[in-house]
């Protein structure tokens, strides 16, 4: 008989499958998120692989991974796999990797940790947030084996490529199940970003002002307040597209549409409000996709330049100013797809001027370092190759805010180029020093640093290899998501180049093997640390590491900013947001 | 280790701008190495008289970048190398920021950028609103366009106005992927899709505008330059995005005619015209 308190085998595996699987802690919730977008990340960089192996050789056999995927043409690329190949890339990378990790890994594991909270405001919807996503990838992942072709309307999707079965016949049902994924990764984030809101305005540890906030903070509450006014207009767009095509309504289908030799069965609608509606959403999803990361690095920057950082406020308004301006740019991905050219300059103009507050925040981490006393740690390298790979990203999106060079550099490489720099060599990397940064907390072990380093040393240059020549091929007009540009005589000579940047790409996947090996062997058998190995500010090196259920064993009560690094009152070279100041220097009242 | 890291930090403003050099220039050092790189990395020959405000701009555009990337790349190797904790002696400068630096750095970049948005407003009006005009009758009226594309799954059909200039009369001429020009001549053309988007796009002409089924759309512009060109569809399409690919040839105005006029013969002579009707 067992006796009380002794847990039957039923009992057991139920508080395992509690605790770990249906966890309503935040911090395992980020550890999921944060496995899962890892795995998609190996994922979406292979599809990626497959689109620059095309675009070096094409229509040759893919060795190895070609005649076990498409064994019938012989281990080659058809045109139709082609397109599911872009459209699967983007897929993944924006909706798996990039929006989760920043929002649900490091969102979810910093934001109560970072603010003083024993938790999120809502479990239970936390928790609902991350297992939503499992029908995202079940829908994503079956669209992309449904037979024959996966979906191949590109990550844009738009109509009536889309909206019309017949248009596309390669991506009959796949492009129905990718739009339903993308339908629940909405819901997630859409419970994830009202969590977010709530926890942030409602649950900061005593003396957490808002000013007191780390910038990670900011730019995780930023975000989920942008993604809470977008997103549902990207939910309704996608349902209309869906009953476009399932139900034969016509919001995005003109009238006596004839497609492929088949007269569309209603009409009445119109493409381009697709194309609105989407980056309507969209366009505030690129800063969905950066802002976090931006927050992340000021961080590690102020906490490896031992310095506090430039400019917080200003930082935090240019963060603001982003944000609200980015509701009013997105025409600027419309400049040539027939909207009114007059609605253009419009766009024109506050796509310039959101370039401002991109500018202010360089300047600003460029004062954090001036004066320091840098300790280049893997976390900094990443950080710091963030603010020099987003200068890049940054400058070449004047380009194609200028409405007339945007008429020629639209829809070419030099876009490609633009939003790699912001989104791989810019949000990734500083991912990548996120994860190094914050895994003794994570985890309570190190990753190796010499590991790290190599990881970064060869992704750097890989990445530019890769990235930085595509600014060549967009400046000769070379287009996008074409299966075979060689056909055309314009952009004949440019295969050599894209040789190089396809061994380029190979090698940058390969390096993450360095990662992903310190990653795992540093979860195990990683040096352990104490609470604060890095020694920084913020509140969550205060807790212990890994921080147990409830997060910290004393109620943290916050005296300052985060950034007091070399303070003249601390006695070491930084200052905790929990320490109290010393009693005998009591604040004198300035004489009359 | 920190002078090291800083070094690799200075490879981004020099070979950054050296790639922009070489491919400007047109030299490659790599050439007759394991990647043979042939001639002409940068923009395709503009044959359009509309074109050059473009290129220019872009330019423009580059040089202002191009000033301020080897300024602040090179600032931030400057300060990775001075202040590196190894050899960095100084304490740190003890600041949370400078009210007036962020004046500084708020204004000049945005007087900057107001800049460069006036001053490229001309330049779009005249690519796509600035239609041209043609007088008739003693009145100045919109310039017709002398051909109509229609982009469809996977080709660009095209149907030249004929003798009487009106598109969707008898004696209009049809043909598939293969778009003549007249030199010389400011022209109009009408452009739609039949099915999908496409996007009509001419890299010499600097031209390129979305098609929308629904939507009738017209772009101009003047030839200056006689030879065969790529007219590129650049937006998804489909499976076939990839081989819709059309010709475009400029030549002198009376073999422009000469060549409708034979067209024409040709289609009469065989009967059959793809869409008489409308």
């Amino acid at each position: 008989m067992s006796g009380q308190g002794e847990m039957t085998v039923w009992e057991k595996s139920m508080s395992f499958v509690s605790t770990y699987v249906f966890s309503r802690d935040h911090k395992i919730i980020g550890l999921q998120f944060l496995f899962s977008t890892l795995l998609w990340f190996l994922v979406g960089g292979l599809l990626a692989l497959g689109i620059r192996w095309q675009l070096a050789w094409p229509w040759s056999n893919m060795p190895v991974i070609g005649p076990m995927l498409f064994s019938a043409e012989g281990g080659q690329i058809s045109p139709e796999f082609y397109t599911t190949l872009f459209t699967m890339h983007a897929t993944v990378m924006i909706f798996f990797v990039i929006i989760p990790i920043l929002a649900g890994a490091f969102g979810n594991y910093l934001i109560p940790l970072m603010i003083g909270a024993d938790d999120m405001a809502f479990p239970t919807l936390n928790m609902l947030s991350y297992w939503l996503m499992w029908p995202a990838f079940l829908l994503i992942g079956a669209s992309f084996f449904t037979a024959p072709y996966g979906a191949g309307g590109g990550w844009t999707s738009y109509p009536p490529l889309s909206a019309m079965v017949e248009a596309a016949p390669g991506s009959m049902s796949a492009q129905t199940l990718w739009l339903l994924g993308i339908t629940f990764v909405g819901f997630s984030s859409m419970m994830g970003s009202v969590n977010y809101m709530t926890t942030i305005i409602q649950m900061r540890a005593p003396g957490m002002t808002m000013f007191r906030l780390p910038m990670t903070i900011w730019g995780m509450f930023i975000t989920a307040i942008l993604q809470a006014f977008a997103l549902p207009v990207l939910t309704a767009a996608g349902v209309m597209q869906l009953t476009d095509r399932m139900f034969g309504t016509g919001f995005f289908i003109p009238e006596n549409l004839v497609v492929n030799n088949s007269v569309a069965a209603s009409g009445g609608g119109q493409p381009l409000l697709w194309q609105h509606l989407f980056w309507f959403y969209s366009h505030p999803a690129v800063y969905i996709m950066i802002l976090p990361a931006m927050g992340m690095v000021s961080d590690m920057i102020a906490c490896f330049a031992r310095k506090p950082l430039f400019g917080y406020k200003p930082m935090v308004y240019s963060i603001s100013g982003i944000a609200g301006l980015g509701f009013i740019v997105w025409g600027h991905h419309m400049f040539v797809s027939g909207m009114n050219p007059v609605l253009g300059m419009t766009f024109m103009v506050s796509t310039m001027m959101i370039a401002l507050p991109s500018a202010v925040k360089t300047f600003n981490w460029l004062g954090t370092i001036w004066g320091s006393q840098i300790r280049f740690t893997t976390p900094m390298l990443f950080s710091l190759s963030f603010v020099a790979m987003f200068i890049i990203g940054g400058l070449s999106g004047i380009f194609m805010a200028a409405t007339p060079v945007d008429i020629f550099i639209h829809d070419t490489y030099f876009i490609v180029a633009h939003f790699h720099y912001v989104l791989f060599a810019g949000t990734a990397m500083a991912v990548f020093g996120a994860i190094y940064f914050w895994f003794p907390k994570m985890f309570g072990r190190m990753m190796n640093e010499t590991l790290g380093k190599i990881h970064f040393f060869l992704t750097f240059i890989f990445l530019n290899g890769t990235f930085y020549t595509m600014h060549i091929l967009g400046a000769v007009g070379f287009p996008r998501r074409l299966a075979d540009p060689y056909d055309y005589p314009t952009f004949a000579h440019l295969q050599p180049l894209n040789e190089f940047m396809t061994v380029c790409a190979i090698l940058m996947v390969a390096s993450q093997v360095f990662f992903a090996f310190n990653f795992i062997y540093s979860i195990f058998f990683g040096p352990a640390v104490g609470r604060n190995p890095w020694r920084c500010n913020g509140l969550e090196w205060t807790a212990p590491s890994p921080p147990g259920h409830g997060n910290f064993d004393f109620q943290p009560i916050v005296y300052r900013g985060p950034y007091e690094y070399g303070s003249p009152e601390a006695d070491e070279d930084y200052y905790p947001q929990t320490e109290a100041p010393p009693k005998e220097a009591p604040v004198v009242a300035p004489a009359h | 280790m920190g002078r090291y890291w800083s070094m690799l930090f200075l490879l981004i403003p020099i070979l950054g701008v050296l790639t922009f050099v070489c491919a400007i220039a047109d030299i490659w050092p790599m050439n007759g190495g394991a990647f043979a790189f042939p001639r002409n990395h940068w923009l395709p020959e503009n044959i359009n008289d509309h074109g050059h405000v473009i290129d220019s701009l872009f330019t423009f555009i580059l040089y202002l970048t191009g000033v301020i990337f080897i300024g602040t790349s090179s600032a931030l190797f400057w300060f990775m190398w001075k202040y590196d904790a190894d050899r960095n002696t100084q304490p740190i400068r003890y600041t949370h920021g400078s009210h007036n630096l962020e004046i500084i750095w708020s204004i000049l970049p945005a007087a900057a950028l107001l800049f460069i948005a006036i001053y490229q407003m001309n330049a779009w009006a005249d690519a796509k609103l600035r239609r041209p005009t043609e007088v008739v009758a003693n009145r100045e009226v919109l310039q017709k366009p002398f051909v109509r594309v229609t982009g469809r799954q996977f080709e660009w059909r095209l149907r030249y106005a004929g003798e009487d200039g009106e598109i969707g009369t008898r004696d209009d001429v049809h043909l598939v992927n293969d778009l003549h020009v007249p030199l010389d001549k400011e022209v109009v053309i009408q452009i739609e899709s039949e099915d999908v988007l496409h996007s009509f796009f001419l890299p010499n002409l600097r031209v390129k505008q979305d098609v929308v089924p629904g939507m009738t759309q017209f772009t101009w512009f003047r030839a200056n330059k006689a030879g065969v060109y790529d007219i590129v569809c650049a937006e998804l399409c489909g499976w076939g995005h990839y081989k819709m690919r059309g010709r475009m040839t400029v030549e002198p105005e009376d073999q422009f005619k000469q060549w409708l006029a034979q067209k024409f013969e040709e289609q009469e002579k065989s009967g059959t015209t793809p869409d008489s009707g409308e």
